[in-house]
């Protein structure tokens, strides 16, 4: 199994290295075209982020908010419950209880949607006549930013509170008064997610309803 | 990081290793056990672990050979539940723990046919969690080549047969020197994919598999004064692993008695504390609660290292520590047993307690 293992990660090797050797090859490749037909300016990292439109950055933070807290969450809870899962087979006692760590992992899901529902309140039709002011883009960008804050310190939060949850259940099975200790370092880690929903209220604090250039 | 996905997979069975940890004998049960009068009491006692619903069918006057052999189903049944839920990295690794009793009973087969026993019986004494498919073609075998051609070839074992082939026929020396080359050869390749599992679970597993490679060592060593083992041979048969290897394991080779083996072994912190007072020259016939043994040290030692594995979670070193206690769990019933049934009532305190 060794051998045969070595071989397909050689021949992994291999093929990972030509991919990037062409892409290196055929981005260079454009760069030196586009420089050397005088068009060099058009690598303007600048003008192509402002050419995204607002509404893109804004739903993408939405997106991203919700999404990642939901797999913070949802991950939390795939380690927390195994284990509980395992401990209660000796000690069923330990199941009812320890449902509050799964639980601690939904609440961070729920600050994901709480904060995509704040979120999107502030997006709003714009017409086509109006067009884009700068305190959309301003809107857009926070809700991106924010949004991502929110979701990877959901993230996080999920997964360190899973693995908390784990200890919690295996430990409480062993010996019941340590649940309430583990408990308490468990509260602490739920409470990283709580961080990350007030930097994501204060960074899209500021910004206005997507309004056009009235 | 391996705390994130390691419960995907064995978050269950962790959590089920761990309860039948809860369920081992504790000080106050064993200080119960101790306290029994008869057979009956004893069994009465044990009622309330694990070995119970074992028990409870078997007829009234229990001899300790029939314990020893329920126990040994409760372990089991135990064991192939874990092995029945597991998917793959577990799987493979609860597969190498089962590798150690197959060099158990493939040895016990070769030399119970040397013998000229019976070959049910000799089955019937095997080990149920290393038994595969081709053992009672073992029997038939007489020397080495047709043992590899005919049976060890589709076993697991047939990698670690490597270097016994150079021996020539069965005897007793030859056997002996099989069983340390296999197990020898199985250590170093469980090590080896120990290492590879990444850690904890390499850290947890090393300093266990490395305390086994040195307890061999030692009792190499001293099992083969005054026999016809060449000190060349003697090095072969070194687990090339364990704190010892390989400064003191060259030392340890030209070792002539047990004041030399001493003498090594004092130079190590974790062994220096556990040879104080080892009555060193009467191995075998422990005589009494005073004088504990070399080999109960390296119990309590072994007892010790695998209770720390238990002190660390998202580890695979949990299902072997877990074993290993419980193995050591049936032995101390079984002496408290032997004790209670053969009137020794003095004896009785000398086991390992575990928790």
């Amino acid at each position: 199994m060794g051998a045969a293992q070595t071989g397909y990660a050689g021949y992994a090797g291999y093929a990972r290295a030509a991919v990037a050797a062409t892409g290196i090859a055929l981005a260079a490749w454009a760069g030196l075209y586009l420089l050397l037909t005088g068009r060099g300016e058009r690598f303007n990292v600048g003008g192509y982020l402002l050419r995204i439109s607002p509404y893109l950055w804004g739903l993408y933070g939405i997106a991203l908010c919700i999404g990642l807290s939901v797999v913070g969450a949802s991950w939390g809870i795939l380690i927390a419950g195994s284990s509980i899962l395992g401990a209660a087979v000796r000690a069923p006692r330990i199941a009812t209880k320890n449902l509050i760590s799964i639980i601690f992992c939904e609440v961070v899901a729920i600050y994901g949607v709480i904060m995509a529902i704040v979120f999107s309140a502030k997006i709003a039709n714009v017409s086509a006549e109006s067009g884009f002011s700068r305190s959309d883009y301003y809107t857009g960008f926070s809700l991106f930013w924010g949004g991502l804050a929110v979701g990877v310190s959901n993230l996080i939060c999920g997964v360190a509170v899973g693995i908390n949850g784990s200890n919690a259940a295996v430990a409480d099975a062993h010996d019941q008064q340590l649940f309430v200790k583990i408990l308490v370092v468990e509260i602490f880690g739920s409470v990283i997610g709580l961080f990350g929903l007030i930097v994501g209220l204060l960074v899209t604090g500021k910004a206005e309803d997507f309004a056009g250039t009235a | 990081m391996n705390e994130i996905y390691f419960n995907v997979d064995a978050g269950y069975l962790e959590g089920v290793v761990r309860g039948y940890r809860d369920g081992l004998i504790t000080a106050p049960q064993y200080l119960n056990l101790t306290q029994c009068e008869t057979m009956d009491d004893l069994r009465l006692q044990l009622a309330t672990t694990d070995y119970g619903a074992f028990l409870q069918n078997e007829p009234s006057p229990i001899s300790t050979s029939t314990l020893v052999a329920r126990c040994t189903d409760a372990l089991v049944a135990e064991f192939q539940y874990l092995q029945q839920n597991a998917a793959e990295p577990i799987s493979r690794f609860l597969d190498y723990i089962t590798y150690g009793y197959m060099i158990d009973n493939v040895i016990l087969l070769i030399t119970g046919t040397l013998h000229e026993r019976d070959t049910h019986d000799l089955l019937d004494k095997c080990h149920p969690l290393g038994l595969f498919d081709s053992m009672p073609a073992l029997c038939v075998a007489s020397t080495v080549q047709e043992l590899y051609s005919t049976v060890m070839v589709d076993s697991p074992l047939a990698g670690y047969f490597r270097e016994c082939l150079s021996a020539e026929d069965l005897n007793e020396l030859n056997i002996e020197i099989i069983r340390n080359t296999l197990y020898k050869a199985y250590l170093e390749d469980f090590y080896a994919y120990c290492q590879g599992l990444g850690e904890p679970t390499a850290s947890v597993m090393g300093e266990i598999l490395r305390f086994e490679a040195d307890r061999r060592t030692v009792n190499i060593t001293i099992n083969s004064f005054g026999t016809e083992l060449s000190k060349d041979d003697r090095t072969r048969l070194y687990p090339r692993l364990g704190n010892m290897y390989p400064e003191a394991q060259t030392r340890l080779a030209r070792a002539d008695d047990m004041d030399q083996v001493k003498a090594i072994l004092e130079q190590y912190s974790e062994y220096k504390s556990m040879i104080v007072g080892v009555s060193l020259h009467a191995p075998a016939d422990g005589d009494g609660r005073g004088a504990q043994s070399l080999e109960d040290r390296f119990f309590g030692k072994e007892v010790q290292l695998n209770k720390d594995a238990f002190e660390q979670q998202f580890h695979y070193g949990v299902f072997y520590s877990w074993l290993r206690l419980k193995e050591q769990e049936i032995r101390n019933v079984v002496w408290i047993a032997e004790c209670i049934s053969q009137q020794q009532k003095d004896k009785v305190g000398s086991y390992t307690a575990i928790y």
